[in-house]
């Protein structure tokens, strides 16, 4: 449906995508991750026709974005960054001239109006100017302006932001319903957004991609990477390894910051995948006559891959 | 077609879904009542001479202040990365554009007849100039428009555009005005004659259409509005 090959977009001497080459079947949620100034606002404008790359092609549902470029827009419904309006129209108005350029014909114009405001609950703001709408109400009227023509695609850039928790949680509901049929393209750089609207994740980081999957595969790669926290009150100058020698402990160290909560030494020991050596550790204190006041596994999450990644 | 009359429409109510045509309109109507009919009664002569030799110079501040916002707003907006990713092509958004603008500061013209009607009252003036003035007036507009569309389309500042609009359509003026021409090689004047914008202007206005000033006007929108779209090809998302 979507199959970007070697995308690279420069704005003077900075590099803004690198060589970026992603392929998104029909009926797939993709969220793009990344720190701001990632690239993913860049990456969204050029597949939408915004603005052309500097290398590297791109095809959305069979149509190239340059030299077919009106073909790709007709079926993309596009949320910009912080949802750009016309701050002086109505919404009906704006809704209405959108509708029109999208080619509705006039007869179902009303009807897909009546539509996409009940889906994106407008109805109390019909009779206001835009400009009068508070941040939430905008980004509604953004995405509104987006499916209005019931587009196969929809490319949304931070859909959520501005929305309080409660359309927060509406938006992602609607996205997940959108994706049975529809392909989604998002980016955010909130982290349980993706968890929960996405089939896949493309992390991206200095205008590359630097992690692609499905939420589970990242957070099970970064399930490699659990700490078993033990502070030991008693001990001060004991050597650590005698740790090291139970199995499924991949490397001890002491923490370096003791934490005013915790009394004593805290060492941190990275486990190797899928073992839970809790009991072992806590034998081994026993054995040596230590007093363990703290035992904990900490699992890494995908804030975590997140954190490695974008560094 | 109907990408064109969907992109006009929304652009020609925009002046009016804010206070800003309205006071556009005041103003233009005030200030060339008030210069026109100071000098009217005391040269006591039944035509519209006085407010069509006033045109050119009203235009060069009126018509830049109506085109500044017209790309310059879309881009402090961010509106543009919408319009621009609509399935319409470059072309008729600025086509578009140019024309609700040019409905604009039409009607604004249009709306100056109080000054026509006084004029036959009190005299018995000829049609001719009159007529030709006005069609001179709404082409001259037509090549300001066009040029300070462009100007808008060089900066997200509306100030800024306003004053490279200014700028680009008073050197256009200028070169064919007076005090250049005598200050120019003899072999000159004829050129820029005949590129400077007021010379076919007051041609048309002495109730003559030529061809050539018609054509002249309409070549300076064409290159203008080639020059708009150049420069919407090249936009990099600010």
């Amino acid at each position: 449906m979507i199959d970007v090959q070697g995308l690279t977009k420069r704005f003077g001497s900075t590099v803004a995508v690198k060589d970026v080459s992603f392929q998104v079947p029909t009926g797939q949620v993709l969220g793009f991750l990344g720190p701001n100034g990632a690239g993913k606002t860049t990456t969204m404008r050029i597949l939408t026709g915004f603005m052309p790359a500097d290398e590297g092609s791109a095809t959305i549902a069979g149509f190239d974005i340059y030299t077919q470029s009106l073909e790709v827009r007709k079926r993309i419904g596009y949320l910009p960054e912080s949802a750009p309006l016309y701050l002086d129209m109505d919404v009906p108005d704006f809704l209405s001239f959108i509708a029109r350029v999208r080619k509705i014909p006039a007869s179902k114009i009303t009807g897909a109006t009546n539509r996409i405001v009940e889906l994106c609950g407008l109805k109390q703001v019909m009779h206001k100017k835009i400009g009068e709408l508070s941040k939430g109400y905008r980004q509604r009227v953004g995405l509104a302006q987006a499916m209005i023509h019931d587009p196969d695609i929809l490319v949304l850039d931070e859909p959520t932001s501005g929305l309080d928790p409660n359309q927060i949680i509406e938006i992602r509901e609607l996205i997940k319903e959108l994706g049975h049929e529809k392909t989604v393209i998002l980016s955010t750089h909130i982290l349980p957004e993706v968890t929960a609207t996405c089939d896949r994740i493309l992390i991206i980081h200095d205008g590359r991609i630097v992690a692609d999957g499905t939420p589970e595969k990242l957070a099970s790669q970064a399930a490699g990477e659990s700490t078993l926290w033990v502070t030991i009150s008693d001990m001060t100058d004991a050597p650590v390894s005698a740790f090291s020698r139970i199995a499924g402990i991949k490397s001890v160290a002491k923490a370096s910051e003791n934490r005013a909560d915790k009394d004593g030494q805290r060492i941190a020991m990275k486990l190797h995948p899928g073992v839970k050596p809790a009991a072992d550790v806590f034998r081994c204190a026993v054995e040596h006559g230590w007093t363990l006041t703290e035992l904990h596994t900490e699992s890494a999450t995908l804030e975590d891959i997140f954190a490695q990644l974008t560094r | 077609m109907s990408d064109i009359y969907a992109i006009f429409k929304r652009e020609f109510r925009s002046y009016f879904d804010s206070p800003i045509g309205y006071i556009f309109i005041t103003v233009f109507l005030v200030l060339t009542g008030w210069l026109f009919y100071s000098s009217f009664f005391i040269l006591n002569y039944s035509s519209l001479r006085g407010f069509f030799e006033l045109l050119p110079w009203m235009f060069l501040f009126f018509v830049p202040a109506v085109t500044m916002r017209l790309w310059a707003e879309e881009k402090k907006l961010g509106t543009m990365e919408l319009l621009m990713t609509l399935p319409v092509r470059d072309i008729d958004v600025v086509i578009g554009k140019f024309l609700a603008s040019f409905c604009f500061l039409t009607l604004t013209i249009l709306l100056t007849f109080p000054l026509v009607i006084s004029v036959v009252q009190l005299g018995n003036p000829d049609m001719g100039p009159i007529i030709g003035g006005y069609l001179g007036a709404i082409l001259m507009g037509g090549a300001y428009l066009a040029i300070g569309m462009f100007a808008s389309s060089l900066n997200d500042n509306q100030i800024i555009t306003f004053i490279f609009g200014v700028v680009i359509c008073f050197g256009l003026f200028i070169i064919g005005e007076g005090f250049v021409l005598i200050r120019v090689p003899g072999s000159w004047v004829p050129v820029l004659q005949f590129l400077g914008i007021g010379a076919h202007f007051r041609s048309i206005g002495r109730g003559v259409i030529d061809s050539r000033d018609v054509l002249y006007y309409l070549s300076v929108v064409a290159l203008f509005l080639f020059l708009n779209i150049r420069a919407l090809e090249s936009r990099t998302g600010h």
